[in-house]
């Protein structure tokens, strides 16, 4: 009968102690949880895209509600914005919207294939090989690791480079961390002028692979009234924030790299 | 000390505990797609297989031995449970940041096999308590090392044209078979080592 009994009770009571003590810990250490959290969660996109500088839509309700910029989550804009603002009662702050652009114009009528590329068809494994199978190793690669990473269908591939379609693109940048040559950047929504060209070669090299690259001849440095033209490492820069949106750099860009959108529908641009 | 350093080498590379004694394949198989959560899960084993050796080694030598021997496994699993639950209220009270980190993991580690079967495996070695400790945490850097080698032979896999009948896990499962023979040539390095 012992034999039963015994092991019966040294696990009950081993059982009845660990029992006792998650009780005991689990009122001690007991950790409020804010409702808010929950509350500012709800009225978040939920795409999860880390454009705020969080792990997703959970880990910023939790920071906004530790004291976090109400106006971080980009794609849901000045409206989430003001509803988070709402919900911990604070001032929002402003919202500038956000859009992606693609820091090339290389497509197939103004460069070359260099080789037949044939392994798997993604960016990333395309420019593990010998940079990519353009002339130009800073192009766009074309298989389109961005279009698969947007949630928007804001960018598509087009003449086998990827274009942002400002009307769609909300500015959340998961496009621009999949880019393997890193060519999409996340500006602000109201500059209309943007370089489509990262090659930092020498402007002979660039124009002898692309006919659209920017050759950093420094036409747009010289004719921009507000300096926000800048021709670093060979290659044209567009400060976004000292921009005007006269539009003269793209009139005098000789190869046509700086390129002049509309405006985002619904900004003041 | 090289009875020590010759247990801790001998667990990270000789009994690895993944690649070599096939012990908690499947957070190696499922948490090893990504650097941060492959390490972050591992950082989490090695805390949990320290923490459950502290605990069910005093308990197996000063209340299951010599009579109960036989509910070894029973009791462990009782108690690893409740400690990993015990410890993620402590965290999440006392280091916040070490919570959000370990968080997720904690709670799926509770029950693995590769915690059980160091606690176990210490008891059938005969170790001592601090000869445990150590064979624990080398255990669980052993699991850290094949977690972050994996990881890196996943990344490579991934990107590839592989036949539809080997995609997914078949091809990884065959992947790691050639990581755990390599692993192999381990085998003797320790004694060479500290000879």
């Amino acid at each position: 009968m012992n034999t039963i009994i015994f092991p019966i009770v040294v696990v009950l009571i081993i059982g009845c102690i660990s029992g006792v003590c998650l009780a005991v810990a689990s009122k001690f250490f007991a950790v409020k949880t804010d409702e808010r959290v929950t509350k500012v969660r709800e009225v978040l996109p939920g795409a999860n895209c880390g454009a705020c500088g969080y792990s997703g839509c959970d880990g910023y309700a939790a920071a906004a509600v530790g004291g976090a910029a109400a106006n971080l989550c980009i794609p849901g804009g000045a409206e989430v914005a003001k509803k988070v603002g709402e919900i911990l009662g604070v001032d929002s702050g402003e919202v500038v919207p956000m859009v992606a652009v693609v820091h090339c114009s290389g497509n197939s009528n103004v460069t070359e294939y260099v080789m037949d590329y044939e392994g798997p068809k993604t960016c990333l494994a395309c420019n593990s090989f010998y940079q990519g199978r353009r002339s130009c190793s800073h192009a766009c690669l074309g298989y389109g690791d961005c279009v698969a990473a947007c949630q928007y269908g804001a960018i598509s591939i087009k003449d086998d480079i990827a274009v942002v379609d400002r009307t769609l693109c909300v500015g959340c940048g998961m496009c621009a961390k999949q880019c393997p040559n890193h060519l999409i950047e996340i500006i602000p929504a109201t500059a209309r002028a943007f370089v489509a060209c990262s090659s930092c070669d020498k402007g002979a090299y660039t124009r002898k692979v692309c006919k659209a690259g920017c050759i950093g001849c420094k036409k747009c440095e010289k004719s921009c009234p507000s300096g926000a033209a800048k021709v670093v490492n060979n290659l044209a820069t567009i400060d976004p924030k000292l921009c005007t949106n006269c539009g003269e750099c793209a009139k005098q860009c000789p190869t046509g790299a700086i390129q002049f959108c509309m405006p985002k529908i619904g900004t003041n641009a | 000390m090289k009875g020590f350093l010759m247990i801790l080498v001998g667990a990270v590379l000789v009994n690895n505990f993944v690649l070599s004694k096939f012990m908690g394949i499947c957070p190696f198989l499922g948490v090893s797609k990504k650097l941060d959560s492959a390490t972050g899960m591992s950082v989490a084993v090695i805390f949990v297989m320290t923490m459950a050796t502290a605990v069910t080694y005093p308990i197996y030598t000063y209340i299951l031995f010599p009579n109960f021997t036989y509910l070894r496994t029973l009791v462990f699993i009782l108690v690893i449970a409740a400690l990993v639950q015990l410890v993620e209220i402590i965290l999440k009270k006392f280091i916040p940041a070490l919570h959000s980190t370990l968080g997720i993991y904690l709670p799926l580690i509770t029950t693995n096999c590769a915690v059980l079967g160091v606690t176990v495996l210490n008891i059938e070695e005969q170790y001592n308590f601090a000869e445990s400790i150590v064979n624990s945490i080398g255990a669980g850097i052993g699991f850290l090392v094949a977690m972050v080698l994996f990881n890196g032979v996943r990344q490579r896999i991934e990107g590839n044209d592989i036949p539809k009948t080997f995609e997914g896990l078949p091809s990884i499962l065959i992947a790691a078979s050639i990581v755990s023979l390599a692993f192999m040539g381990f085998s003797g390095v320790v004694e060479g080592l500290f000879a």
